[in-house]
């Protein structure tokens, strides 16, 4: 037990966990956005491969890290407005689509990397984001190096929260997609387009994921890996069910998550991992979002036209 | 834009659109094809040789496909009763791991063994999907994601074993199970060729599954249940036993996937025994518009283009993985089209 402590009293351990929390918070709050919508986004896992790739092969090429990060928005955009055509205008299946989605993004990024460089055998490494120190916080005892010394996309994943909330609770707009996502024949209704609005959700939402997954490879690490995204992905909708669709408490559920995980890897390298197989570590966090899944099933409170297409002049 | 169902679309319109997605598809290969820098129709003339040029590549074909009618029916039956299982990868290793446990862990003559070893993959992969799909009709917990999540968990279950307990004593240290004895091993088809009998079993599954579907009561309860889940109960469907059962078939077939790789194809368990069957099933399911006897087809389709791809980038410098972009695109154009055959698309 006392090996436990050791880990939460440490500052490196805090520090682990809003790094391993940021490219989920950028996923969940993209897939939420969706869901809000009434679009579920099973594309998710193949729209973080694409933004690992595409950010890093930006930056690889020459382009700045920021720049990277709107590459990777702009690749996830793309992927989302394919799905958004597919299951909004046209109201095909959203677990088929998505599932394709993933697969079409996946392959995609796989074959642009084995085209661009096809002789490497170990990958190559870009110059990821350093740490940015902010004055007078970081220099606090404890908490300055457990919070406050992060690259700057974990700061920006934690504005998108709160632009995300803001948006969503407080302005017309996100008044809007959550009416579309409860009940589209309403603000169809108010004259607004269901459309619109659910394409927009979708679009924007995907580019959110692409840029948690473009975290990893220029943020996290430096380099690009096949299966680095690992099912991320689903664990991000397992998120946003145990948030219960509320960007706040998805963001915490996030940082439990994240909490689970960097706790893992420590304890591996303490007695413990010489006594347990590190696969039961690993196997951790896919099983910590099959049991959130359950403990909100009873007290969920899903959109009610989550994965109802809508066609206008239907009843 | 709005969508009007289409009384009685005419017979141009329902075979001309799917014939269309599957011109896109090569469309969209071939440019591919160009960006990396080889001629689009050579590249498909050498994805064809590849796949059936030969009597070699032929056989490595039917072999490929193999796994992927079981795991394309395990969906197929699965997505009817409108139940996501996305996990056949997941129960396709409970399967091999079955397979390999009672092939090598009882001292039984082998044509015991054989039908022992595919009664036991069937039982595992039933069971493991069974957890999930409790889990939605007692709790209403989306399968999907429990699904995926579980294909994580097995693959890391496995790893866990092979390094552990079930570890080849002489395996050099890769993390591989002993080989199931000789004698248990499905027979080839026809001596000298290698083509194994899981490949006639798949063939039987697909016909007994299109069976259940269209004469027996059962096939129209998943039927009444994927169409509507409400008005199956109403009129007196036990729509929770009804998805218990599609959930013990489904996962069955996926299980015996890795029961024919093991038994009639490697012998033993490795963790790359799948290179994602579970996941390409769903594609091969959906081609064949969830109809079992059309999985077949699909699944040699399928199958075609994934060899076929080992083969042309060994001669071109276009990566295999075109082989999963077009499947991939073949999935969504296929889908678009088939809903464009029953509706027409009106502006404004």
């Amino acid at each position: 037990m006392s090996e436990i402590v050791d880990i939460l009293i440490s500052a490196s351990f805090w520090a682990a966990v809003l790094r391993i929390a940021s490219p989920l918070i950028f996923a969940t709050m993209g897939e939420l956005i969706c869901e809000r919508a009434g679009v579920l986004n099973l594309g998710i896992e193949g729209i973080m491969v694409i933004g690992a790739f595409s950010g890093w092969i930006a930056v690889y090429s020459g382009l700045p890290l920021w720049g990277g990060v709107a590459v990777a928005m702009l690749a996830g955009m793309g992927f989302g407005a394919l799905h958004a055509v597919l299951t909004v205008p046209f109201g095909l299946s959203q677990h088929v689509v998505g599932i394709g989605i993933t697969l079409l993004a996946t392959s995609s990024a796989y074959y642009a990397y084995r085209l661009s460089l096809p002789q490497v055998t170990s990958p190559p490494r870009i110059e990821p984001f350093q740490p940015v120190q902010i004055p007078g916080l970081s220099d606090l005892p404890f908490v300055g190096p457990a919070l406050f010394s992060q690259t700057p996309l974990t700061y920006f994943a934690f504005l998108t929260v709160l632009v995300v909330a803001l948006v969503l609770y407080r302005t017309p707009l996100g008044l809007a997609l959550r009416a579309v996502g409860e009940n589209p024949g309403a603000v169809e209704a108010q004259g607004l387009s269901v459309t619109a609005l659910r394409m927009g959700a979708v679009i924007f939402g995907s580019g959110l994921m692409a840029v948690g997954g473009a975290f990893l490879t220029i943020s996290a690490f430096s380099s690009f890996f096949f299966e680095m995204v690992n099912g991320r992905g689903w664990i991000c909708i397992a998120l946003v069910v145990f948030g219960a669709w509320s960007p706040s408490r998805a963001l915490l559920g996030a940082l439990l998550f994240a909490a689970f995980d960097a706790l893992q890897i420590r304890l591996q390298q303490t007695g413990f991992g010489t006594l347990v197989p590190y696969q039961v570590f690993l196997m951790i966090p896919y099983v910590l979002s099959i049991l959130a899944l359950i403990l909100m099933s009873r007290r969920a409170n899903v959109p009610a036209a989550l994965m109802v297409p809508y066609n206008r002049g239907e009843r | 834009m709005r969508l009007e169902a289409i009384a009685s679309p005419t017979l141009v319109r329902s075979l001309g659109l799917p014939a269309l997605a599957l011109v896109a598809t090569f469309v969209v290969g071939g440019l591919l094809a160009m960006l990396a820098g080889a001629d689009p129709l050579a590249t498909f003339g050498l994805i064809v040789k590849g796949a059936a040029g030969s009597r070699f590549a032929l056989l490595e074909t039917l072999n490929r496909a193999t796994p992927l009618i079981f795991t394309g029916l395990a969906v197929a039956v699965a997505f009817r009763a409108r139940l996501w299982n996305i996990g056949a990868e997941a129960q396709l290793y409970a399967g091999a791991l079955i397979t390999v446990l009672i092939g090598t862990r009882l001292a039984l003559p082998g044509p015991v063994l054989i039908p022992l070893m595919g009664l036991g993959a069937l039982l595992a992969g039933g069971v493991v999907l069974l957890g999930p799909v409790l889990l939605k009709t007692r709790l209403g917990v989306d399968e999907v994601v429990t699904t995926l999540l579980f294909n994580f968990i097995m693959l890391l279950l496995i790893s866990l074993l092979l390094e552990g307990p079930m570890k080849d004593p002489l395996g050099m240290g890769w993390p591989k199970s002993e080989a199931i004895p000789r004698d248990a091993r499905l027979p080839r088809i026809v001596d000298g060729l290698r083509l194994h009998w899981g490949f006639g079993l798949a063939l039987l599954s697909a016909v007994a599954i299109w069976v259940i579907q269209t004469r027996t009561t059962l096939g129209y309860e998943i039927r009444a249940v994927g169409l509507n889940a409400e008005a199956a109960r109403f009129a007196g469907v036990p729509v929770g036993a009804v998805m218990v059962k599609t959930a013990l078939l489904s996962g069955g077939l996926a299980a015996l996937a890795g029961y024919s790789e093991v038994a009639g194809l490697k012998g033993n368990l490795t963790l790359d025994l799948s290179p994602g069957f579970g996941y390409t099933g769903i594609v091969v399911a959906m081609l064949a518009l969830l109809h079992p006897l059309g999985v077949v087809v699909s699944a040699l389709f399928v199958a075609g283009i994934f060899v076929g791809a080992d083969g042309m980038s060994r001669a071109a410098e276009v990566p295999t993985y075109i082989a999963d972009i077009l499947l991939a695109c073949a999935l969504l154009f296929m889908v678009l089209a088939i809903l464009l055959t029953k509706f027409r698309v009106l502006r404004g």
